[in-house]
């Protein structure tokens, strides 16, 4: 049985109103709200265990040490890696896909290798990419996305090649709702001799995710879309890979010896973690993937996927709306646009409703390009929201169509 | 926040679905683009300016209601007008819509946008069509962007 009301009391922001009405936030793809667990251990950690990790001797140290360390362990679990050093912490997703760039991309790809990624992804999944190719003279390829929203059958297949190194593709689109074919996409990359990047900054508070079932080579995402803090994010990579690779920023703690003569480098996972970390915001993801687990994430999906028909049903008899993403199976996204409207008239209006959605390219211009719209508004449900929250939704956008005339 | 209404007003509607002086301009002789980062927009203006009097002008382009009817608002308050004047109608309107309260110009028609100063997410809206039209006049050749 799903509680939503039970799950709703857990996050304290959702009380508030906005503009004099109750808080209907509906911007989830964007970031999700907190709980009051991860609020709690930020709080905890700040009034009882701040120190700096893995340097002192002291009792504060080790214990801060151990929350962070504990942190790891919890995302190791949380995406079934095998061993703890192959998770590796950074400022979320972002850094995490430039990381993988930067250091093995710089070390590995030359002139003439290709790197795939989908017309679909969020630009943090293609600048890096870009800005690889243009230091090595690789070439980026662009699987296409057809009228639905999903990629174009057969087109991973063709453009494979001898010549291609990694395909860094994302789970779930933001823009879209899209739930890529993950295990087609790694056989064929593993036939093909090429390693798969992962982005899974829209999939991992909406479905379970096992990296070692699917066998990617690269996994990342960002805390803030889990229920957690900002600023903390994770990549995952297979250990003997990581190994190989190259550190890509220097300072403190990525370091076993430093002389002005030669410096040698830390073991896993501290070569890739230069510099004090985010400490809090790993102990607050660490917090955010024990609330996750402790609902259960089928429970979840089950929940907004509940919300996504009937949202899907409503527009469906909605004169003038069009859904822009309708592949089967979508996650919990909802992009739309309303014939007559801007969507940043939408956002407004459905603003002064204390209804949050999002409206925009989302950072996926190449998906506005390719439905030849210079925006969408899209609402995107998480675990807390409700059949009514939806409802509202609809009845703000009735009033949008009233005040255009349409 | 203040009421939609403020935002929205009827000569705004009528604007946005009836965009004045909208579409190409022959013999213009200045032109700029102008691009809303935030929500895609782009607006294109052609100006046509003799003797330091602006004879003519239109746009191009497609936006939301609010920097569509601003768009159109300000063609229809240009024509004629000295480039000293387009100048300071442009820091007029700026001055309305970011700061709100009153304006040493007289804004005429162009003050149903005051309401905007309440709604700061959507000033760079507003003022899509008066950055371009700056750009325009000083012959700027890189599209201005509102960021
Ligand atoms: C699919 C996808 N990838 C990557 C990102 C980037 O995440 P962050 O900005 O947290 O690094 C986002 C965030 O919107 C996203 O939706």
């Amino acid at each position: 049985m799903r509680d939503v009301s039970a799950w709703r009391e857990q996050f304290p922001i959702l009380k508030r109103k906005v503009h004099g009405k109750p808080l209907v936030y509906l911007d989830n793809a964007a970031t999700t709200q907190k709980p009051q667990s991860v609020l709690q251990v930020e709080r905890h950690y700040y009034e009882h265990l701040n120190a700096n990790i893995h340097r002192g001797v002291h009792a504060l140290s080790q214990e801060a040490t151990d929350a962070f360390e504990g942190a790891r362990d919890k995302v190791r679990q949380f995406l079934n890696a095998k061993h703890t050093e192959e998770i590796i912490f950074t400022r979320g997703a972002t850094e995490a896909i430039n990381l993988v760039a930067q250091s093995w991309g710089r070390s590995e790809v030359r002139a003439g290798d290709e790197i795939l990624v989908s017309e679909m992804e969020h630009h943090a999944n293609i600048v890096p990419w870009q800005m690889l190719c243009e230091a090595t003279g690789a070439t980026l390829k662009v699987i296409p996305i057809d009228e639905r929203g999903g990629l174009v059958p057969g087109a991973v297949e063709s453009l494979m090649g001898e010549r291609t190194r990694l395909v860094a593709i994302t789970q779930v689109s933001n823009a879209l709702g899209t739930v890529n074919p993950l295990g087609d996409i790694i056989r064929l990359a593993r036939a093909a001799g090429a390693l798969v990047l992962v982005d899974g900054a829209q999939a991992v508070a909406h479905m379970p995710v096992d990296v070692t079932a699917l066998d990617c080579d690269f996994y990342v995402f960002s805390g803030h879309k889990l229920y957690g803090p900002t600023g903390i994010g994770v990549l995952y990579g297979k250990r003997a890979l990581l190994n190989k690779m190259p550190p890509w920023q220097g300072g403190g703690d990525m370091i076993a010896e430093v002389t002005f003569r030669k410096t040698t480098y830390n073991q896993l996972p501290y070569k890739f973690e230069a510099g004090t970390p985010h400490i809090a915001g790993a102990i607050g993801l660490g917090a955010a993937v024990d609330f996750v687990r402790s609902v259960g994430l089928e429970k979840i999906a089950e929940h907004e996927d509940h919300l996504l028909q009937q949202a899907t049903r409503l527009a469906a008899q909605m004169e003038g709306m069009r859904l822009v993403g309708t592949m089967p199976g979508k996650a919990s996204i909802l992009s739309f646009v309303l014939e007559g409207v801007h969507p940043h008239d939408i956002g407004t209006i459905l603003d002064s409703e204390g209804v949050a959605i999002r409206t925009g390219h989302h950072c996926a211009m190449p998906v506005m390009d390719h439905y030849c719209l210079p925006a969408t508004a899209r609402a995107s449900f998480a675990m807390y929201n409700t059949t009514d929250e939806v409802e509202v939704l609809f009845e703000a956008l009735h009033r949008v169509k009233e005040m255009f005339l349409i | 926040m203040s009421d939609l209404r403020d935002l929205y007003q009827e000569v705004i509607f009528d604007h946005n679905r009836h965009p004045r002086n909208f579409g190409a301009l022959a013999n213009a002789n200045r032109h700029a683009q102008g691009f809303n980062r935030l929500c895609g927009d782009r607006l294109t203006l052609h100006l046509k300016v003799q003797d330091g009097i602006i004879q003519d002008v239109r746009f191009e382009g497609s936006g939301c209601a609010i920097s569509t009817a601003s768009a159109s608002l300000m063609t229809e308050a240009l024509k004629g007008k000295t480039e000293a004047e387009a100048n300071a109608l442009f820091e007029g309107f700026h001055h309305m819509v970011t700061e709100g309260g009153e304006t040493s110009v007289n804004l005429g028609k162009l003050a149903v946008l005051a309401g905007v100063s309440e709604f700061p997410a959507r000033v760079k809206c507003a003022t899509l069509a008066w950055h371009t039209m700056n750009a325009a006049l000083h012959d700027h050749q890189d599209p201005v962007s509102t960021e």
